[in-house]
């Protein structure tokens, strides 16, 4: 059957619909975000509660303690967007028992559809879960809990780091699914993936905690972007010239990673189509 | 000519190994292969509009016959052109011209409603937002589908997932389609819709199909013509009922084949 020679409608309308797709797809699941909620809420009350204890103890520190607070809270809220643990099931599932050969039998770009659809579930998982924390976290008492941004700047800068923090975490998850093509069991590489994540990010331990020779290594590889760069944007720690020498780094590492996964995914899927899944 | 394959040889390397401690250990370091030959010299001409059945008992070469015409497998030697493309070197071209119902797997995603699965495989294919509707239209009519399409996957019966599945394949317009093991778990009942429906595509829409099934009732409905593979050669290329006529004395279409698979000495 011809179609009619209308034009055809542009690529990215895919991944405008797989974003949007699964985004909703994702608002489904709404016990574990009640859950996460209150996990969020309990840990990251724990963690403020936790550094005061140090701050009052005395000595210099590397931000001030409404600053880390804010830092903390805001960490927690988007968690599911910074999260290390998240993999995708289905896609390890797809390459372990070879069925993303089929996968190719459709015309799409694999790589950008991983990527969409990790970016609409890290979005959707966040965005059901950060209102309650934000305004509750804005509501404790001054030192505690949330302050506003530093200014209006930080706030639109924080806005835009945010998405490229997603942007980078992403496209480092991928490697760890092209990983996968080669190797039998991906658990290995996940818990490597969350270990490194975890720890470089400043997950566990706020970058600016760090001993300054670290710190600075960390915040030039892309770990600095994943979610330290917005959060110390938001509370006035990272402004001026170092938050554009900071945001251009970060461009910098999103389309350095993404090249790099696509490259290496198009030689991954090569051998899938010469060695046969 | 739609579709010509020439003499297409592949092989396969397959790890081999005995059981025991000693030989796990073993293989620790050095692994035995074996090479398999899944299609030795294979070719076929296949016109716009047919419907070919393409039997073999399992482990023939059928899947390795339609990866490869699909694209997603390289062959060893040999060529491929369906419709002008090559199909592994012009694979998102060649993509867009194909589809497909892999039995054992879905291009539905399992926890959206059935028709978010549609537009998103309306978007990935391009096809414009008219034809996209109308032909939505008509795989809704002659499927049945318009109670389901608000439906996640995952909660369709098999019958009803088999048919969503058939109308995503056919949703881009293609001209050559892909079926495997299409009513594979289906009822009766479903059975002979999906039959029909096919019969139905390839009378008004003139679309190519190639039927991969070990049911021989869909072969008898719906191929006119049926290639018979086994050990990786395509062992009769002609109609079905040429291929019964090589049994003579079997009572019914199963045991005919049986006895054919006996005599080709593929079983």
């Amino acid at each position: 059957m011809k179609s009619s020679n209308t034009r055809k409608p542009p690529r990215l309308r895919a991944y405008l619909s797989i974003f949007r797709i699964r985004f909703l797809g994702s608002l489904q699941y709404r016990i574990a975000a009640y859950a996460g909620i209150v996990t969020q809420f309990a840990w990251g009350g724990m963690t403020v509660l936790l550094f005061g204890a140090f701050y009052r103890g005395g000595g210099r520190f590397p931000m001030e303690y409404p600053q880390l607070s804010s830092y903390i809270w805001l960490q927690q809220a988007f968690l599911a967007l910074f999260m290390s643990w998240f993999f995708d099931p289905e896609i390890f599932e797809l390459i372990t028992s070879g069925n993303i050969a089929y996968e190719l039998a459709r015309p799409a770009d694999i790589y950008f559809i991983w990527f969409t659809k990790n970016a609409a579930i890290r979005c959707s998982k966040a965005a059901l879960r950060c209102l309650p924390i934000l305004a509750a976290s804005l509501l404790l008492p001054k030192p505690y809990g949330l302050s506003l941004p530093a200014s209006p700047l930080a706030f639109i800068m924080f806005c835009v780091t945010m998405a490229l923090a997603l942007g980078v975490i992403v496209a480092f998850s991928m490697f760890v699914y092209i990983a996968a093509f080669y190797t039998i069991s991906s658990l290995g590489l996940r818990m490597l993936a969350l270990a490194l994540l975890d720890f470089f990010t400043g997950a566990l331990i706020p970058l600016p905690f760090f001993p300054e020779w670290l710190r600075t290594a960390v915040e030039l590889s892309p770990f600095g972007a994943m979610q330290n760069l917005p959060l110390c944007i938001w509370c006035g720690h990272i402004a001026g010239a170092e938050m554009w020498k900071s945001f251009g780094l970060g461009v910098f590492w999103l389309v350095a990673l993404v090249t790099a996964g696509k490259l290496w995914m198009a030689r991954a899927l090569r051998r899938v189509t010469i060695q046969g899944g | 000519m739609l579709v010509e394959l020439s003499h297409i040889t592949r092989s396969f390397r397959v790890a081999r190994r005995d059981a025991g401690m000693k030989q796990a250990l073993r293989s620790l370091f050095s692994r035995e292969y074996t090479v398999i030959k899944a299609l030795d010299d294979v070719s076929f001409k296949i016109c716009e509009g047919e419907i070919v059945g393409y039997i073999g008992p399992n482990g023939a070469g059928k899947s390795t016959t339609i990866k490869i015409m699909s694209g997603i497998l390289v062959p060893d030697s040999g060529s491929c052109v369906i419709d002008g493309l090559v199909p592994w070197k012009n694979r998102r071209r060649h993509a867009e011209n194909i589809g497909v119902v892999f039995g054992q797997r879905s291009q539905l995603w399992w926890d959206v409603p059935v028709a978010d699965s549609f537009e998103l495989i309306r978007d990935i294919y391009r096809v414009p937002e008219a034809d996209y509707k109308k032909r939505l239209y008509e795989l809704v009519e002659t499927l049945g589908l318009s109670e389901i399409l608000r439906t996640p996957a995952r909660q369709l019966s098999l019958g009803q997932r088999m048919r969503c599945e058939i109308a995503a394949s056919l949703l881009h317009g293609p001209k050559l389609l892909f079926l495997d093991e299409p009513t594979i778990g289906l009822d009766a009942v479903s059975k002979l819709a999906v039959r029909e429906f096919i019969k139905r595509q390839n009378c008004e829409r003139g679309t190519t199909i190639i039927l991969t099934t070990h049911d021989v009732r869909d072969i008898e409905a719906l191929a006119e013509r049926v290639l018979l593979i086994g050990h990786g050669r395509i062992l009769f290329d002609g109609t079905f009922q040429k291929l019964l006529a090589e049994a003579p004395g079997a009572e019914n279409p199963e045991q005919a084949l049986a006895e054919v698979y006996r005599k080709y000495e593929i079983l």
